[in-house]
């Protein structure tokens, strides 16, 4: 196998007594699906914060296509081609789901000094900001405040604006959570559309999602992965059952 | 701006024009209309809301479209000021500074230099100011700006805290700023250029980055925008617009003092925009009008004046939340955030 698109190898990252990131070691291969799971406060938020470069380890190092980006800056890590989605939604909740998606669309074109044209309708800006919503599945709701959105629908923006910044990587931190059975059947049907083209790094509760979705499975506990393989190999380690499934099925 | 806010019907931007066209109108036949109800005064009164809308303008571009709370925008207006009066006195004394001829009464060599220096100022101190964010940013913009103050009140060379007279108004080839209609209208002029441009870079690129980072520094960090540089952008745009105000405001009171950069001035300012409706274009200039307008009418009442006016702008500012904007909203039965 070739070189993966993400490697982290031997993370550590101490809050105070707490390990919240352990000797973490873990890949993701170019268009694979590689699922984060653990118990709450294993740990998974704050490597993804880690990955975006929003909280630095204390030691350890990850590589993205081939170059160590310890020392880069979150916004560019974003221009290097990874993109997140937020657990707890971080929108621009004056604006409509539309200029969100633009925004990052525009983001995408380099830089925005730029202080005379209309951005507002530029159609370079719009076009490619519509396409993104429909992906995501939000094609009637364009010109909706995102502070009239529904949680499930700001969860599908976060979605189309991570996918608007074209990542090669995508880092899913919980995008089921919270959302109904209808609108996590349409999260799940967006997400293996993508399978394939882009990366994904999911952290995710929803077992059957989780299954459905990965092709390896790693498992987060206190911020060290006590088992990685296939979703058949991690259904069969016993540790994993003891730790986290046999609690999840409860 | 207006598109990807609110679904707006197309009708209302053809009246926002017509509005637009009426106010130009009458703005421009105040000298008129205030001689003719017997008001001379009212024109150079007129001429110090232009200018102070310019100065609140600017300030609504840093701190009501990008959230950045600078409590020392009086530091470039004062700076601009000063680059008009320190030029004057060398244009009459003709005493180089260091080695250099630096004296202008030419209104068209002054401004732009007091857009520039200003600008020049507000580019490094906001380099230092932006490193701190929140309350530290106030506290910081605030402790440069009254740097500053102290610095032209020690200055002995240029009046120090008595400040500096500029006898005659800066020089327009062919137009007598010396006749106050005509300086209202010079006036008027840059505050309307000012708000055009001002209009064009909200809604540009630049301006919707300005909005992101004012609503989530985080997430535009998420989408790949690196802030500080348009931070530090929008910060010296703003201190220029200080320094523009600055040197108008040298020309008409023809005088130029350390009072000019002193925080009560930011402070003015900054009730200027939050009473108009930050974040809003024109809020600034309806701050600047309903302030003036209520200090001289109620300093001429009475010497107790600021007694009422406090309480007044905290009543306004809490019942129509957003300032005058959000009045004009609520008047128009539109939602108020």
């Amino acid at each position: 196998m070739s070189e993966p698109l993400l490697r982290v190898s031997r993370l550590f990252k101490r809050f105070g007594g707490v390990n919240a990131t352990d000797d973490l070691s873990l890949d993701v291969c170019v268009g694979e699906i590689h699922a984060l799971i653990g118990p709450n406060g294993a740990g998974k938020t704050t490597f993804i914060g880690q990955l975006m470069g929003e909280i630095r380890p204390d030691a350890g190092d990850i590589h993205f296509d081939g170059a160590s980006i310890n020392a880069l800056s979150t916004a560019a890590r974003v221009r290097r081609g990874i993109a997140r989605t937020f657990q707890i939604t971080e929108l621009l909740s004056e604006d409509t789901a539309l200029a969100n998606v633009a925004l990052a669309v525009q983001a995408g074109q380099g830089h925005s000094f730029r202080f005379l044209g209309n951005a507002g309708v530029d159609p370079s800006l719009l076009g490619p900001a519509r396409e993104y919503l429909t992906a995501a599945g939000l094609a009637e709701r364009t010109d909706v405040r995102v502070s009239e959105l529904s949680h499930g629908e700001r969860k599908q923006l976060e979605l189309a604006i991570a996918l608007a910044s074209k990542p090669r990587l995508l880092l899913l931190d919980e995008p089921m959570a919270g959302l109904g059975a209808a609108e996590s059947r349409r999260m799940v049907d967006t997400l293996s559309g993508l399978k394939g083209s882009i990366a994904m790094l999911l952290v995710e509760h929803d077992m059957d999602v989780v299954f459905a979705l990965a092709d390896r499975i790693s498992v987060l506990v206190y911020g060290r992965v006590v088992a990685s393989g296939s979703p058949a190999e991690v259904q069969a380690d016993s540790q994993v059952r003891a730790a986290y499934l046999g609690e999840g099925d409860a | 701006m207006a598109d990807l806010k609110t679904t707006v019907a197309p009708a209302s931007a053809g009246r926002t024009y017509a509005i637009i066209a009426i106010v130009l109108a009458l703005l421009a036949a105040l000298p008129f209309i205030a001689d003719a109800i017997g008001q001379p005064a009212l024109t150079s009164l007129a001429t110090r809301i232009s200018i102070l809308a310019i100065g609140a303008a600017s300030l609504n571009l840093a701190l009501g479209y990008c959230g950045l709370v600078s409590f020392g925008h009086a530091a470039w207006y004062g700076v601009g000021a000063y680059v008009v009066g320190i030029m004057y006195r060398h244009s009459v004394s003709g005493d180089p500074f260091l080695g250099f001829s630096i004296g202008s009464d030419q209104l068209l060599v002054t401004l732009p230099l007091a857009i520039l220096i200003s600008g020049l100022f507000a580019l490094v101190l906001g380099a230092l100011s932006l490193r701190t964010s929140g309350v530290q940013f106030i506290m910081i913009t605030l402790a440069f700006a009254q740097m500053l103050f102290f610095f032209f009140v020690a200055l002995k060379a240029y009046g120090g805290d008595d400040g500096l007279i500029v006898r005659r108004r800066n020089v327009l080839p062919f137009i007598d700023t010396r006749d106050g209609p005509t300086f209202y209208w010079v006036c008027l002029f840059f505050a309307v250029a000012w708000f055009a441009l001002m209009s064009r870079i909200v809604t540009s690129r630049f301006g919707r980055v300005l909005e992101g980072i004012r609503q989530s520094e985080r997430r535009m960090a998420a989408i790949g925008v690196s802030t500080y540089p348009y931070k530090l952008a929008c910060f010296v745009i703003s201190g220029m617009g200080a320094g523009l105000a600055g040197a108008l405001m040298a020309n008409h009171a023809r005088f130029v003092s350390p009072d000019m950069l002193h925080w009560t001035q930011s402070g003015e300012f900054m009730i200027m925009v939050i009473l108009g409706g930050a974040g809003t274009l024109f809020g600034a200039a309806a701050g600047a009008v309903v302030l003036i307008g209520l200090e001289t009418q109620l300093a001429a009442l009475t010497e107790h004046w600021q007694v009422i006016l406090g309480p007044l702008l905290v009543l306004m500012i809490i019942f129509t939340r957003g300032g005058l904007s959000g009045l004009v909203r609520l008047l128009r039965g539109g939602r108020n955030e």
